[in-house]
């Protein structure tokens, strides 16, 4: 499904990426985590093109993203993406924010994508807001509406950056729950975050990420039982002593 | 102080006898009105168009829009004016520049005024547009990106909706500029509402009552133009944020 191979970054001398090569198989859930700094929301943002990179490839369902000729707007339209700061269109209710893109991308009709749309919303079990602004709901109420957003249109896979990052801590499990049941149900992830406990519960697969280069790609039971790198083992220890 | 103070001067036949002073001052004020919305007009189509183009990535494009306001915005108004005015028409292919000069000398004065007016105008509201768009979170561009919007759709969908609500006070001010700098037009002998107050002190020898008199038309202007601007900043306010319910 994602295919990441020799992928390399770099503004002026100082190398965002080097050399990361994995893959995200149909299906799979991938949870990158890593210092900050480490170049993980700047891979996660080179998979739909939204940062350009020097060198290597990324194939995505076929398509090369790193290609002139590629149709970059088509790609991203079907590849899912969930933000650290939300990124709802505030000056939109949250139906339209649901049904806009739908409209104007995918060409479907107003009536059909707000159906589609307050599907989702139920989904995400927020039906009663649709007619709110995002201004009016509290952080992880926005991100749900936005992850229903991206799946309003029919992705092929999901791309999640920090998604709980930003939001306050009694706030992050409603957004984790509905990122499980998603990941339950079979959709291709690939998330930026530092929930251990997401990863160990719905993961399949751990990328450690460290100083630009992708230092560990195992299963997660082999990545919290025994990390290779003693850079993983430094960071899990500092973030699972609690 | 010896003035003799005469308010009833604006009811007199006017020196050519075709109108009343009052009718003087009501000529300046439509005038006045009829060139600062028309390049009001100018200056806001022009400059959101500019103002756009400083922040888009194609860097010809972008170095053009700065090169554009780095000229409106560094030269002085009363000099734009007479270049607009004196030097422009010389420079035209002499069939274009004579049908020009032949014709109606209000209407030369009036489309100069216009035209330069709005074009400085248009390079101060570039400005303001260009820090509205850079002062959103730059995440919103990823996600209309993200979502599959092609650039062009980002910036209609997503930014501008945003940015020109966030620039409502800031061209606010610049719309209030425009018909105070109108009055720089008198200078090329367009009658708007200074030039009238001016006319009618050399007519009446009543300097006070006719400079009052445009004072408080302007200032009828001002107020009314902020008291729409404020309720139209009401009426797009988004809830939920700042300015919002």
């Amino acid at each position: 499904m994602i295919k990441i191979a020799n992928v390399s970054k770099h503004y002026g001398d100082f190398n965002v990426l080097k050399d990361c090569s994995t893959t995200v198989s149909k299906g799979e859930v991938i949870v990158v985590c890593g210092p900050s700094g480490s170049g993980k929301s700047t891979l996660i943002k080179c998979v739909n093109g939204l940062e350009p990179f020097q060198s290597g490839e990324i194939i995505v369902n076929g398509i090369s993203v790193g290609d002139p000729k590629t149709n970059l707007s088509k790609l991203r339209s079907h590849v899912g993406m969930v933000f650290q700061n939300f990124e709802l269109f505030p000056h939109m209710s949250i139906t339209q924010n649901l049904a806009i893109a739908q409209v104007k991308v995918l060409g479907r009709k107003q009536d059909e994508a707000i159906d589609k749309g307050l599907k989702l919303l139920d989904r995400v079990g927020l039906k009663a807001h649709a007619h709110k602004f995002p201004g009016q709901l509290s952080g992880g109420q926005q991100q749900r509406v936005a992850i229903a957003r991206a799946l309003a249109m029919d992705p092929i896979c999901m791309l999640f950056d920090e998604p709980t990052s930003a939001l306050d801590p009694e706030m992050v499990n409603e957004v984790l729950d509905v990122m499980t049941e998603l990941a339950q149900e079979g959709m291709t992830m690939m998330c930026v975050t530092h929930e251990m406990g997401f990863a160990r519960r719905v993961a399949d697969r751990v990328i450690f990420m460290d100083q630009g280069a992708i230092v560990e790609d195992d299963s997660k039971e082999a990545f919290f039982a025994n990390p290779r790198s003693e850079r993983a083992q430094q960071f899990l220890a500092k973030i699972l002593h609690h | 102080m010896g003035y003799q103070w005469n308010w009833g001067v604006f009811a007199q036949p006017s020196a050519t006898g075709d109108d009343t002073y009052f009718g003087w001052m009501l000529a300046g004020f439509k005038m006045t009105i009829g060139l600062s919305l028309s390049a009001w007009v100018i200056a806001l189509l022009l400059g959101a168009l500019v103002g756009v183009l400083r922040t888009v990535p194609n860097r010809v494009l972008a170095g053009i829009a700065t090169a554009y306001v780095e000229l409106f915005r560094n030269i002085p108004l009363l000099v734009q004016l007479f270049i607009w005015y004196f030097v422009l028409p010389e420079l035209l292919p002499a069939s274009i520049g004579d049908v020009y000069k032949q014709s109606n000398p209000v209407l030369q004065q009036f489309l100069a005024s216009m035209v330069c007016l709005g074009l400085f105008t248009s390079a101060r509201v570039a400005e303001q547009v260009r820090s509205g768009i850079n002062s959103l979170p730059r995440g919103q561009k990823n996600a209309g990106l993200a979502l599959g919007f092609t650039l062009p759709q980002t910036y209609r969908f997503v930014m501008l909706p945003m940015a020109f609500r966030l620039v409502v006070p800031p061209l606010t001010s610049e719309f209030l500029n425009i018909f105070k700098n109108s009055a720089v037009c008198s200078t090329i002998g367009l009658l708007e509402l200074a030039a009238q107050g001016r006319q009618l002190v050399d007519y009446t020898a009543q300097p006070y009552e006719s400079f009052i008199a445009v004072t408080l038309a302007y200032i009828l202007i001002n107020v009314t133009v902020m008291t729409l601007m404020h309720k139209f900043e009401k009426r797009i306010a988004v809830p939920g944020y700042i300015g919002g319910k």
